[in-house]
């Protein structure tokens, strides 16, 4: 029994607030660029690639490239990992949709028919922007895009070996967007943001990456210098052709995706012994947990606690690294702390060594007196939310923003820059965002019938079929993934919950029999006494220890009782809505489509 | 009815019972019955009051007639042996069940049709045998299968759907229970689940006859205004005369109530059912005073839920019958069959 003067009751969960929803749907809400992940993913059980794609590709603009190379923040975030064993591999059905989506260039908006007046330059032609170039493009901007590389694509051209992305999908999905109308400067590097300002473009994107690959200064890296390789700078050269071989035995330093990709690159130019060596342990290591495995079974031995402290060479050549053991130990905070174990020192051989530990931004380009404010790590102060600096016609996005991210946040920050653009050039407010479109919409089809397929399947998540060890080895520029057929795609596809068909509750219908309870086959919801959030969490019918997932709270009904979901592990499946005689439950679906630079490359609403 | 079978995925945190069953294990298919049927709730609760009680499903048999009620035991119990008789007859049936394998826990299902009317005679006679059992009648006042006419249980001027007022007189299915020496009755709700799994509890526990008239509104055909077994007639009627706990032997009793509130029953298997009374001054051993009880409020339009009536120690029709206590079906033909001297010898001893 509660007693006066506690926390008070839970007031009715407000769905009229986007963001209620949005969070259920938690690929989507994880997602940066908040693409709409089952809308597209049922458009690709459909076999409506083309249209499942061109969702992608409103909202996270590289849907080939990044169905083979996002970090996936949707994946963890899955509802079907909390349930089952595994998330959905929402990242694989990305590229199903960009594999088989045909010709959809007729899909694509048009070139704008006339300029509407205003200049942008865009210093950078990596994903973030690309992405400003693209939401801006349509709208009659006239684009300068400048890059020092001979290509479009920034990063993910240089940096991502062809045998994760083929160079033709990188030129298929830049040309999508370079074909809106822009000018591209390539091979031209701006070398002062001051003499850029002068030239009064209306507003000027910075979306330079982070282009420093960090150093190693210990002993030995002067000396054997000529063997010891910055890694993002060497990714760099292989991709556009003046590396082609390394040495048979190869370390490569570091832990990241960075790592990864050296070391398997390494394995195709000739590395026959290639280590990884990482000062933390396995499990901290920063590299996504399918690029370690990737690297793994090309041979590629992980050696873990291990910290390097001389590049040792002889007669000028480099002979090997010598580390110094270490174990992790945790302070009171729980701060980890290295220390060494005592044990004697590690040598490994070695022809060639890779150094991955870590990029860095670097603006001697931009001076400091043209008032744009930098932090105290020299780094520009940008706004989270308008990604402009201080200097009101000066914007920030991708790496060069916040420090290195990934594609997706780049996509994202592009979206939020080109919308700030808009409104500068329009003269009205960059803090004035525009809302997104939300639309909420009963899937209700026949008595028991909806038009999204509610059979929860059992299936397992379904690997993406290799290419052969010994060919993919020989060949560089030979995908190492072959992507999902479309049987494998399908059932893969059938796996998504379908978190964004909403269940949708009318207290005033509601008569309080139970059914739904009853059906409800992960115990999600409960008719109970109000109460304060803490306690109620404990008192349904399954404990909602997951606090980072809401309930869903309804008015009071007539026995003064609340209706209670807690949406942590609902499957969506519809069956308290099929089993409920008033109707006081419905399955909508919701669709959040973000707000773009003037919608500008068409509503997802039409899908 | 629903198209899909209901997922297997469960909360990943459902807790499991000694077996290692946990609650799902104990449902049956999908029910086919209309949504918000009350009878589905009552399937959920024996699938509740089954997981709680530890029960082995192969050692459950349950039992039907015919009609809506009788349709659920294939919603519940899915690994439990089953058999759905002929309309009204489901008490002889389980009554010869019983005869013949004593060591299973007979769970008999009926409504108001095929226990009040066509199976009266039946009801009568198991309960005055005191089989060993226990039996819910699913009560909704109504025939749904045939689209709503007045069951024989439904109260005199309750109204139809249409309007049209009942001018029988009710059968009162829990006052025959009482007067033909059930020795355990009850009445609850299927939208109080609260009571009427510890309810279910008790009666599977109990070793003698019991009996539970529950009242389970028909969604389609008798939840309406003027009806007496819809949602809100019941839930603004109800009488609750108490609630009980079903303590297994190992449980500590760590809640402390205030004096005279709390009765502990110790039931003849051990378990004790601790009664949290609402009517304080309402004896559950009195069968006497529980029938005056339910006429006096039953006349003032008052439904009395609640334990109404146990014997904490009852004897059953294998007692009465002084049969032996292993269950015919494991005797063997020596010990079923005799022989001729056997035979004479009895024989003899009736002339």
């Amino acid at each position: 029994m509660r007693t006066e003067g506690e926390e008070s009751d839970l007031q009715p969960t407000d769905i009229g607030n986007p963001d209620y929803f949005h969070k259920v749907v938690d690929c989507q809400w994880a997602c940066p660029a908040h693409t709409p992940v089952p809308e597209y993913i049922r458009l690709i059980a459909a076999g409506r690639y083309a249209d499942a794609f061109m969702i992608n590709w409103k909202s996270n603009v590289f849907p080939g490239i990044l169905g083979r190379t996002c970090d996936r923040p949707c994946e963890p975030a899955c509802r079907r990992g909390r349930v089952e064993e595994e998330p959905v591999a929402i990242c694989r059905l990305k590229r199903v949709a960009a594999d088989y989506k045909g010709d959809i260039r007729h899909l694509l908006p048009r070139p704008a028919e006339r300029s509407n007046g205003k200049r942008i330059a865009l210093v950078g032609a990596g994903p973030a922007s690309l992405t400003v170039a693209r939401d801006l493009a349509p709208l009659g901007y006239e684009l300068v895009l400048f890059d020092s590389d001979p290509r479009a694509g920034g990063m993910i051209r240089s940096q991502i070996p062809k045998f994760r992305l083929p160079e033709e999908i990188i030129d298929e999905e830049v040309a999508y967007i370079t074909g809106l109308g822009m000018e591209l400067r390539l091979g031209q590097r701006i070398d002062s943001l001051k003499a850029l300002l002068d030239d009064d473009y209306d507003a000027i994107f910075v979306g330079c990456g982070a282009p420093r690959g960090r150093d190693l200064p210990i002993p030995g890296r002067h000396e054997a210098a000529a063997n010891i390789h910055i890694g993002i700078d060497w990714l760099s050269s292989v991709s556009f052709g003046h590396i082609s071989k390394i040495g048979r035995r190869v370390i490569v330093l570091g832990g990241g995706n960075t790592a990864m990709d050296c070391c398997r690159s390494s394995r195709r130019l000739g590395g026959e012994d290639v280590k990884v060596i990482v000062r933390s342990g396995f499990e901290e290591m920063k590299a996504s947990p399918w690029e370690k495995e990737d690297a793994i079974s090309e041979d590629i031995p992980i050696l873990n606690m291990l910290v390097p402290k001389e590049f040792t060479h002889k007669d000028g050549r480099l002979t090997g690294v010598m580390f110094e053991k270490v174990k992790a130990e945790y302070d009171a905070r729980g701060r980890r702390r290295l220390v060494p174990t005592g044990e004697p020192d590690q040598h490994f051989e070695c022809d060639d060594v890779l150094v991955a530990v870590g990029q860095e931004n670097a603006f001697p380009w931009i001076e400091r007196d043209i008032a744009i404010e930098f932090d105290q790590w020299d780094m520009p102060v940008v706004d989270e939310v308008t990604m402009g600096s201080s200097n009101p016609k000066v914007f920030f996005g991708g790496d060069a923003a916040f420090g290195p991210k990934n594609i997706i946040w780049a996509v994202a920050h592009g979206h939020q820059a080109a919308i700030s653009i808009h409104q500068l050039c329009q003269g009205e407010s960059v803090r004035d965002r525009p809302p997104p479109l939300v639309n909420l919409m009963s899937q209700k089809m026949g008595i028991h019938e909806w038009s999204y397929d509610n059979d929860i399947s059992l299936d397992l998540r379904f690997k993406v079929p290799h290419r052969d060890k010994q060919i993919a080895l020989r060949d560089i520029k030979a995908e190492v993934e072959l992507g999902f057929d479309d049987k494998l795609a399908f059932a893969e596809a059938q796996r998504c919950l379908n978190c964004d068909v909403q269940t949708v509750f009318t207290d005033a219908l509601c008569i309080e029999c139970d059914a739904c309870v009853d059906i409800c086959p992960v115990d999600c919801i409960s008719f109970v006494e109000n109460g304060a959030e803490a306690e109620l969490r404990l008192r349904l019918n399954a404990p909602a220890h997951n606090e980072t997932q809401d309930l869903y709270v309804s008015g009071a009904l007539k026995t003064g009782r609340v209706m209670v979901k807690d949406e942590d592990v609902c499957l969506h499946c519809g069956l308290c809505a099929e089993r409920c005689p008033t109707g006081a439950w419905d399955m909508q679906r919701f669709l959040l489509d973000v707000a773009q630079a003037e919608h500008a490359c068409c509503s997802l609403q039409n899908a | 009815m629903t198209f899909i079978p209901k997922p297997k995925l469960h909360h990943p945190e459902l807790p499991k019972n000694a077996l290692g069953y946990t609650r799902r294990d104990y449902e049956g298919a999908v029910s086919t019955l209309c949504a918000g049927c009350g009878h589905d709730s009552i399937s959920a609760a024996i699938v509740r009051a089954c997981f709680n009680l530890e029960l082995p499903p192969h050692r459950i048999a349950k039992l039907s007639g015919i009609g809506c009620s009788s349709k659920t035991p294939t919603y519940f119990l899915g690994a439990s042996h089953g058999f759905n008789s002929v309309h009204g007859r489901m008490p002889s049936v389980l009554t010869g069940a019983n005869l013949a394998n004593r060591d299973l826990i007979y769970l008999g299902v009926s409504g108001d049709g095929d226990s009040a009317s066509i199976g009266i005679g039946q009801f009568a006679h198991i309960m005055r045998r005191g089989v060993n059992m226990t039996y819910i009648v699913e009560n909704n006042g109504v025939y749904g299968l045939t689209k709503g006419q007045f069951s024989a249980t439904s109260d005199r001027g309750a109204k139809s759907r249409r309007g049209v007022e009942n001018k029988d007189e009710a059968i009162d299915l829990v006052g025959m229970a009482l007067q033909l020496g059930a020795t355990f009755v009850a009445r609850s709700f299927s939208g109080d689940k609260d009571q009427l799994i510890p309810l279910i509890e008790a009666a599977l526990k109990h070793q003698g006859a019991a009996f539970i008239d529950c009242i389970s509104p028909c969604v389609a055909f008798n939840n309406h205004e003027g009806s007496h077994t819809s949602f809100d007639y019941v839930r603004e009627h109800n009488l609750a005369v108490n609630y009980l706990d079903v303590i297994s032997g190992r449980e500590e009793i760590t809640v402390e109530y205030a004096a005279g509130t709390v009765e502990m029953v110790k039931q003849h298997d051990g378990s004790i059912l601790r009664l949290r009374k609402l009517a304080n001054d309402y004896d559950v051993h009195d069968r006497i005073a529980a029938m005056t009880y339910l006429q006096e409020r039953g006349a003032a339009g008052e439904i009395v839920t609640g334990l109404l009536y146990v014997d904490p120690e009852p004897m059953d029709l294998h007692h009465h019958m002084n049969t032996v206590s292993t269950p015919f079906n494991e005797l063997d033909e020596a010990a079923l069959c005799p022989g001729p001297a056997a035979l004479d010898k009895l024989n003899a001893s009736l002339r």
